[in-house]
């Protein structure tokens, strides 16, 4: 059961997309399991032949549950090699050493007593051995504590899982408020804030707009997410996850978007490779994303993948939006509504759309100094909206 | 097409973006987006539909004018929608 954010303890498996025998490669959906989030889609990280499934439909079973096993296709001919569906690190896409948030605790901190036999086979089965309690002598994880790790169990039996029993919504605000105590508890935010002039920005916007279809117009907060996206090129620590005790980079720039829910909650899918899109590209992935996010079907690495979050309260009518860091994310970026103010250019007071933007960071990742030089790419960004 | 029946498309449309949304008891000259909570994207697919929907060319201009039931009946009739 994929871990697809810090607040999601367990999720259900829906259906399978894919049978045993069948062959899946890598970006293939083989299932859709229901979390707090939603319908999610779940896709496999291997290429490969499934042979066998662990969990049936109907199943709540808590993450890092092992699914399914699949063959790899490059793999010898036995023993057949168990993969966990997706792997157990939280960020698929580039590969953390450790996987994200461990509920349980191991038995002993600092360096896990884990035998050898033990670490292969948890890396057979995508356990993660910090996850797993050690009954061994001197809480050393055995073989048997691996094994256990793997094998599904009804989440019905985990008292800690909060939430079952309960309806939708309220799942979805107590998993949002766990992770956001979470965020605060553990998380040294700092937080800065600038005013960009918007004016160019707006004026190139109805430009563009004008030329183009209906169906191919963009949103104001395009521009936004493409100049986020661009300043995490040039400060790139911000483009990061804290994992266990560490920063991990990401080579690629996946921007979460917070998009709040009919009836209420939100969630903040990645924009996949925000930097490297057309304005125009990158508005239909977002109008295809918030589709998904309000109908169901996002998929497993949209959810798991981005490393900072882009939230725009500004048509609520706010002004400043102070964010709580997502966790293991290490920003979030937020901007409020245009307003008309006055603003000074060139020794002149003129009238200007005006927008703050604010960041609140992890100072175990970041000082103000690299969150200033990034607020400060996104304002120059924004100052030359046809290069975005 | 009549004013009935741009209006009948107009709640169609609406539905479509916000499926849970009580059409029947969309005030006519109140904003969608306060009465419905729609935010930029919605209103950008509720152009896009009136779009297929009418064969309309609606300028990002004009949204203004779509901000409520009886605002997209004026305005959709007085541009031809529906090809009337």
């Amino acid at each position: 059961m994929p871990i697809l954010g810090a607040d999601m303890s367990a999720g259900t498996l829906v259906a399978w997309r894919k049978q045993p025998g069948d062959g899946v490669k890598r970006g293939d959906i083989i299932a859709t399991v229901e979390t707090d989030k939603g319908l999610i889609d779940v896709e496999i990280f291997v290429s490969g032949v499934i042979e066998t499934v662990l969990v049936q439909p109907g199943a709540t079973v808590p993450t890092g549950t092992v699914l399914a096993i699949i063959r790899e296709e490059a793999a010898a001919p036995a023993p057949p090699l168990a993969v966990e569906v997706p792997p157990p690190a939280a960020l698929p896409a580039f590969r953390p050493p450790a996987p994200a948030p461990p509920p349980p605790a191991p038995a002993v901190p600092g360096r896990l007593r884990i035998s050898p036999l033990a670490r292969k086979l948890a890396a057979e089965l995508g356990v993660d051995p910090a996850t797993v309690r050690g009954t061994g002598p001197g809480g050393a994880i055995t073989r048997e504590d691996i094994e256990s790790a793997a094998s599904p169990k009804p989440v019905a039996a985990e008292p800690a899982v909060p939430g079952i029993g309960v309806d939708r919504q309220t799942r979805m605000r107590q998993t949002i408020g766990a992770a956001m105590a979470r965020s605060k508890r553990e998380i040294p935010h700092y937080y800065l804030s600038t005013t960009i002039d918007m004016q160019r920005a707006l004026a190139w916007l109805a430009e563009e707009n004008g030329k183009r279809p209906v169906a191919d117009r963009l949103l104001y907060g395009v521009l936004l997410i493409k100049a986020v996206a661009l300043a995490l090129r040039e400060v790139p620590e911000l483009n990061a996850v804290w994992v266990g005790d560490r920063v991990v980079p990401s080579e690629a720039i996946h921007v979460g978007v917070a998009i709040s829910l009919r009836g209420g909650g939100v969630v903040a899918p990645a924009l996949h490779d925000a930097d490297r899109r057309s304005l125009g590209d990158l508005m239909r992935n977002f109008r295809d994303l918030v589709q998904r996010a309000r109908a169901g079907g996002l998929r497993s690495s949209e959810l798991s993948d981005p490393t900072i979050t882009v939230t725009s309260l500004g048509e609520q009518g706010v002004e400043t939006v102070f964010g709580i860091i997502y966790p293991p994310q290490v920003a979030i970026v937020g901007f409020g509504k245009l307003v008309e103010r006055p603003w000074s250019v060139e020794g002149r007071i003129v009238s200007r759309p005006l927008v703050t933007a604010t960041l609140a960071a992890d100072h175990r990742v970041t000082d103000g100094h690299r969150g200033g030089l990034f607020l400060a790419a996104v304002d120059r960004l924004l100052q030359e909206p046809g290069r975005l | 097409m009549t004013r009935d029946e741009i209006r009948a498309t107009v709640l169609r449309v609406l539905g479509d973006i916000a499926p849970e949304a009580d059409l029947a008891s969309v005030k006519p000259d109140v904003g969608f987006r306060e009465q419905l909570d729609l935010d930029s994207m919605d209103l950008l697919n509720f152009v896009i539909g009136l779009h297929g929907a009418l064969n309309v060319e609606i300028p990002e201009t004009d949204y203004p004018k779509l901000a409520t039931l009886d605002g997209c009946v004026e305005y959709l009739a007085a541009t031809g929608g529906g090809g009337r």
